[in-house]
């Protein structure tokens, strides 16, 4: 009996991973190339086809492209200095982290109250005197402001996520190692460079991973803001799951979204590799 | 010596400088979120803005009482309730078997886990809302708790996981030699200790439920939750609708993050493994 408790207790567990999570991938794969009851790449093909896959693709990696390495240089930036903090370190890591529990629909709709046409960011254009008029920030002409906007919804809501793993990875590097480059007179900027840096690639790891697949995932805030006039992946497979009913396309979208995240988990994997020794 | 000072209280300034503006970085948009949720319908469609509300509750009641939403925040909870002990549920006694016993297998089960974060999971509601409608799933609460589940469980696993770790195998033992059965210790000794921590991973599955949009947009028609809702009513709602809406998603978060705040680390600082 005590050899198999762990097993029993793991049982509901794995149950529930294999058939709420390791079988839908295999069905949405197989969804994927079936139509009408035959093995096809016809799905693939119509995804691929329809004109705007290719802009939805790129919007999706160009998001992903400015969004992370912005997070990324402000994560580091907050865990240090929640890290270097004396006082007020648990109030301040509580705003920080305030993000981290917030919907990206609501983010989205708190970015959509700063650049909607009668907003904040108008008001403050107009009470400034640079234009006479609020003018229409979100609409089709200028697709690059509602680019800016996701921008800025994105790294303002998912920033805390990194910040917390990296801050949670600073605790674990051993205090010996800063005191040593001190010994060696390191400056603040060596210090985080050659002994920060490298610690923390466990971490670095972690965050960076979460962080581009949610990337990769991104939808509700780019639809609060600027509903269909800019397609990402996502919003494309509701769309095709929805309003078209043609859940094998979806399926093939989803495909796609998986293959760059999987492609995406391995580069990163390879690119911030730490052999097994050097963990702390 | 009193030039390094000084250096050094410039920097001081610089850095409180940098501190301040991260604050309100992540708070000013809120307060503009909450500034529209408490203004009059005429005036959040106004313009130009006030950077105070006039904590009119027009919006409010419009939203409240606009057809649907009662419903909606209803079911918001009922799902992320359900998804809340679902995944403490299964994903407890796994964290704690993982954290006591070393056995064939342990590191397959860990890498089933850690698997979950490479995926994009929301994509899991394509097929499931196949299976569900033949299962008599479509469109519940069961159903989608289930697969909000699947977002919460990895979480699950590994908070309690590192919970339990942190408790010493030693009082256990003591309690097993003062003539406790294995549950007895468990419930005794263990729980007790452990109860803050499972609170507070019962509150993230919560929260996780609660701010999902894609799954439940996928799989709900008629029993939507607020994101849900909120999601399929973005392109005809009116503004005042929108923004009390955003906030009724924002206030509970507020809260919950507020509540978990000490154990965010452990929940994170484990993912690093």
């Amino acid at each position: 009996m005590p050899r198999m408790l762990p097993y029993l207790l793991l049982l509901p567990a794995t149950a529930f991973l294999c058939l709420f999570f390791l079988y839908p991938f295999v069905q949405v794969a197989h969804d994927s190339v079936m139509r009408n009851a035959a093995y096809t790449l016809e799905n693939f093909t119509r995804m691929a086809g329809h004109w705007k896959f290719s802009t939805a693709f790129w919007n999706t990696m160009l998001l992903a492209a400015v969004v992370v390495p912005i997070q990324l240089a402000m994560a580091l930036t907050m865990a240090s200095i929640v890290t270097k903090l004396q006082r007020g370190r648990s109030s301040i890591l509580y705003i920080f982290a305030i993000p981290l529990g917030i919907s990206d629909l609501a983010a989205g709709l708190i970015w959509l109250s700063v650049f909607e046409q009668s907003g904040f960011l108008n008001s403050l254009l107009v009470g400034l005197g640079v234009v006479d008029q609020p003018i229409l920030l979100l609409g089709y002409q200028n697709t690059w402001v509602i680019f800016i906007a996701i921008v800025l919804a994105e790294v303002w809501r998912a920033t805390a996520i990194m910040m917390v793993i990296l801050v949670a990875g600073m605790g674990l590097i051993p205090k010996e190692y800063g005191e040593a480059a001190d010994v060696f007179g390191a400056s603040r900027w060596q210090k985080f460079r050659r002994v920060t840096l490298p610690m923390l690639k466990p971490s670095l790891q972690t965050a960076l991973i979460l962080r581009v697949i949610l990337a990769f995932e991104v939808f509700a805030v780019v639809v609060a803001l600027g509903g269909t006039q800019l397609p990402v992946l996502m919003s494309e497979t509701y769309h095709w799951q929805f309003q078209m009913q043609e859940r094998g396309v979806a399926a093939a979208f989803a495909m796609v979204i998986l293959a760059v995240s999987v492609a995406f988990t391995i580069l990163i994997l390879r690119l911030l590799h730490v052999p097994k020794g050097a963990r702390v | 010596m009193t030039e390094t000072t000084t250096i050094r209280r410039a920097g001081n300034r610089v850095f409180i400088a940098g501190v301040a503006l991260l604050i309100l970085w992540v708070l000013l948009p809120i307060w503009l979120l909450f500034v529209n949720a408490l203004s009059a319908p005429a005036e959040v469609t106004g313009f130009p803005k006030r950077i105070i509300p006039s904590f009119n509750l027009d919006s409010l009641s419009f939203f409240f009482g606009f057809s649907g939403v009662i419903d909606a925040l209803w079911n918001s909870v009922k799902v992320a309730s359900v998804t809340m002990i679902l995944s403490i549920g299964v994903g407890a006694p796994a964290g704690y078997a993982l954290s006591r016993f070393d056995f064939p297998g342990k590191e397959v089960f860990r890498f089933l886990v850690v698997m979950t974060r490479a995926f994009p999971l929301p994509l899991l509601a394509l097929p499931l809302a196949v299976m569900f409608i033949r299962t008599g799933l479509d469109d519940t609460i069961l159903g989608l708790a289930l697969v909000h589940t699947t977002l919460a469980l990895p979480f699950a696993v590994l908070i309690t996981y590192s919970l339990f770790s942190g408790i010493p195998l030693e009082l256990e033992e003591a309690a097993w030699t003062l003539g406790c059965n294995r549950v007895q210790a468990f419930i005794k000794v263990i729980l007790p200790l452990a109860a803050p921590g499972i609170a507070a991973s019962a509150v993230f599955a919560f929260v996780i439920s609660w701010n999902e949009v894609f799954a439940a947009a996928v799989l709900t028609i008629e029993n939507r939750t607020l994101t849900a809702f909120l999601l399929q009513s973005l392109d005809v709602s009116p503004l005042p609708l929108k923004f009390a809406g955003g906030a009724a998603l924002v206030l509970p978060a507020l809260f919950f993050i507020f509540a978990v705040r000490k154990y965010l680390f452990a929940m994170w600082g484990i993912a690093n493994r």
